[in-house]
C-alpha cells in the first residue's frame, strides 16, 4: 500500500516528489504528537485528580474528553496583551523558540529499527545541540517582556536548564559509552544483547540496570529540564515569579505546548536510552511500535505521579541538587563504567 | 542549479546577512541573535561539508552555552547608546588597523588555494567511519597531548574565574543543607497545653 502511495505521488509531483513525501512524512509526526500533548494536559488533570481524590475534567463532552479542545479555543481567542516597552518582534519570537525545538528534535527519533524520519549517525548528539536551543524561549521572553520580575524570572530558569543539561549530557555520555554509538536505532540495538536477553528475560539487559545511578539522575534531571514540578519556579506565582508572567492569550499556551511536547521528547529519549526503546521485555512476545508508546506512556505517568507527590524545590536547593551532587556522581560513574568496560568483567561487548 | 548549490547559497545568504546585522544593530542583544543565526548558517553549511560533528558542536557549545551567557552579560548592562557612539572618532585609527588587520588574514586565507596553503598532511576522514569516530580517534591518538593541554588551559581559566569572584569570604546566611537534614520537630516546635477557657458568666 506504501508503495502504491509512493508511485501516485510519484506521478503527481515528479522533480518535487522527495520534498512532498518527507513533508507527508513530518506531518505523520508532528500531527499525533500535537494531539498527545493536547491530551497529555487532559490526562494530567485526570490522573492528578485521581490522586487527590478528585473528579478532574468532567464537564465538555463525554468523561470531559473534549476538554483539551475546549481550552485550546478559549486562549485563541484571548488577546495577547504585549507590555508597553517590550520589545515587540522578540516577545512573540521567544515562545517560538521554546517550541520549535521539541518538534525538531523528533526528526531523528527512530520508531522501530526502519521507522525513522532521518536516521543519521549523529543522531544523540543532534538531539542535544537542538534541544538546547529551548533555553532561549525562557531568557528571551524573560527580557522582551520589559519587566523586572519577568527577567528575574527567566534568568533564573535559564541558569537551572543550563545546569542540569550538564548533569543530563554526562549521563548521556555514559549510555553512548557502553552503546558504542551515537546513534539512536544501535543504541537500542545494543540494549537487545547480553546474558538475560539471550535467556529471554530482555528487560534486565537494558540499560537502566547496569547504569542505574544515571538511569536515576536522568529521570531526575529530565523533570528539572521541562520544568515540571517539583522544578516549576517559572510556575510559582505565590512566592516567586516565572519568566511567563506578563504573557496571555496563545502566547502563553505556546510556552504550554512547548513544555508538555518537551515532556513528550524526553520520554521518549528516557525509553529509547534506558528502556530499550522497541524491544520487547521478554523473549515470547514480538518486538515492536507498540513496547516503545507503552514505555513513553509510564515514563509520562512518572512525570505526572511526581508532580502530584513532592512539594516545590526552594531555589538554591535545585541549584545544590544539580552543581553539588548530580554533576560529581555522574563523573564518577563515567570512570566508574569506563573501567568497568576495560576489565574482563566488561558486558557490553 | 543543483539543490545543492541553492542549499550553499540560501545560507551564505543568510550567514551573510546575519554577520551584517551583527555589527550594525543598534540594540545589544538584537546584535546577539543575529550572530545566534549567523552560528546556524554556519552549522548548516559545515552539514553541507558533510563534517556532521563540527555543525553539531558548534550549536551545542556556542548557540547552547556561550551564546547564552553573552545574552545574560548583555541583557544585565545597562547600555546607554549614544555614550557608545561619543568615542567613535578617536577609536577610529586603532579599529581601522585591527580591520586591515582582518582582511589581510581572510585575504591569505581565502586565497589559500592559489598560495598552496591548503595542501595538509592531516589525514582525510574515512567515508565508511562517521565522522564522530574519526575526529574522536583522531583527538585521543594523535592529537592526545595538544588536546589535554587545552583542557587543563580550560580548567585554569575555570578556577581563575572562581578564585576572581570569590576572594573576600561570602555573607550568605543559608543554613548547610546537612544541619537542615538532621533537624528534628522537636528543635523548632513547642506543644503547649492549654486548658480550655470557659465563658464567664
Amino acid at each position: 500500500m506504501v508503495e502504491a502511495l509512493q508511485a501516485m505521488l510519484q506521478g503527481l509531483f515528479g522533480p518535487v516528489y522527495p520534498l512532498v513525501w518527507t513533508v507527508l512524512k513530518i506531518v505523520l509526526i508532528i500531527a499525533p504528537l500535537l494531539l498527545g500533548v493536547a491530551y497529555l494536559t487532559f490526562v494530567e488533570r485526570k490522573v492528578i485528580g485521581w490522586m487527590q481524590v478528585r473528579i478532574g475534567p468532567n464537564r465538555v463532552g463525554p468523561w470531559g474528553l473534549i476538554q483539551p479542545i475546549a481550552d485550546g479555543l478559549k486562549l485563541l481567542l484571548k488577546e495577547v496583551v504585549i507590555p508597553t516597552g517590550a520589545d515587540k518582534s522578540v516577545f512573540l519570537l521567544a515562545p517560538m523558540f521554546a517550541f520549535a525545538p521539541a518538534l525538531a528534535a523528533w526528526a531523528v527519533i527512530p520508531f522501530t529499527d526502519h521507522l525513522v524520519l532521518a536516521d543519521v549517525d549523529a543522531s544523540l548528539l543532534y538531539i542535544m545541540s537542538v534541544t538546547s536551543i529551548g533555553v532561549y524561549g525562557i531568557i528571551l521572553s524573560g527580557w522582551a517582556s520589559n519587566s523586572k520580575y519577568a527577567f528575574l524570572g527567566s534568568m533564573r530558569s535559564a541558569a537551572q536548564m543550563i545546569s542540569y543539561e550538564v548533569a543530563m549530557g554526562l549521563a548521556l555520555v555514559v549510555v553512548l559509552m557502553v552503546s558504542n554509538s551515537l546513534n539512536l536505532g544501535d543504541i537500542v540495538q545494543g540494549q537487545g544483547k547480553g546474558y538475560f536477553a539471550e535467556n529471554g528475560i530482555g528487560f534486565l539487559s537494558w540499560n537502566w540496570l547496569p547504569l542505574l545511578p544515571m538511569f536515576v539522575v536522568y529521570l531526575v534531571a529530565i523533570v528539572a529540564e521541562t520544568n515540571r514540578a517539583p522544578f516549576d519556579l517559572a510556575e510559582g506565582e505565590s512566592e516567586i515569579v516565572g519568566f511567563h508572567v506578563e504573557y496571555s492569550g496563545m502566547a502563553f499556551a505556546v510556552f504550554f505546548l512547548a513544555e508538555y511536547a518537551n515532556m513528550i521528547l524526553v520520554s521518549t529519549l528516557t525509553s529509547i536510552l534506558f528502556l530499550g526503546g522497541w524491544l520487547s521485555p521478554v523473549g515470547f512476545l514480538p518486538d515492536g511500535i507498540f513496547w516503545l508508546f507503552v514505555k513513553i506512556s509510564a515514563v509520562l505517568f512518572i512525570f505526572l505521579w511526581v508532580r502530584a507527590t513532592y512539594p516545590r524545590y526552594r531555589y538554591d536547593q535545585i541549584m545544590r541538587l544539580g552543581w553539588k551532587v548530580f554533576i560529581p556522581l555522574c563523573l564518577i560513574w563515567l570512570v566508574v563504567v569506563g573501567c568497568w568496560m576495560m576489565s574482563p568483567l566488561n558486558i557490553w561487548q | 542549479m543543483e539543490f545543492r548549490t541553492f542549499v550553499f547559497f540560501f545560507l551564505s545568504g543568510v550567514l551573510l546577512l546575519a554577520a551584517l546585522r551583527v555589527i550594525t544593530a543598534r540594540n545589544p542583544v538584537h546584535a546577539a541573535l543575529y550572530l545566534v543565526l549567523a552560528f546556524f548558517s554556519a552549522s548548516g553549511i559545515w552539514m553541507l561539508l558533510q563534517a556532521e560533528f563540527l555543525a553539531m558542536a558548534l550549536i551545542l557549545v556556542y548557540v547552547g552555552a556561550v551564546m547564552v551567557l553573552f545574552l545574560f552579560v548583555v541583557m544585565m548592562l545597562d547600555i546607554n547608546l549614544d555614550r557608545l557612539r561619543e568615542g567613535f572618532w578617536s577609536y577610529l585609527p586603532l579599529g581601522s588597523i585591527i580591520a586591515l588587520l582582518m582582511v589581510a588574514e581572510m585575504a591569505l586565507v581565502l586565497g589559500g588555494r592559489q598560495l598552496g596553503l591548503l595542501e595538509s598532511s592531516v589525514r582525510q576522514a574515512t567515508t565508511e567511519d562517521s565522522n564522530v569516530q574519526a575526529v574522536g580517534r583522531l583527538l585521543f591518538t594523535d592529537y592526545v597531548y595538544p588536546f589535554e593541554l587545552a583542557s587543563v588551559i580550560l580548567l585554569v581559566g575555570i578556577v581563575a574565574a572562581v578564585a576572581l569572584t570569590q576572594r573576600e569570604k561570602r555573607k550568605n546566611k543559608a543554613v548547610s543543607p546537612g544541619q537542615q537534614v538532621f533537624v528534628k520537630w522537636k528543635d523548632r516546635v513547642r506543644v503547649l497545653s492549654m486548658p480550655a477557657e470557659k465563658r464567664d458568666n
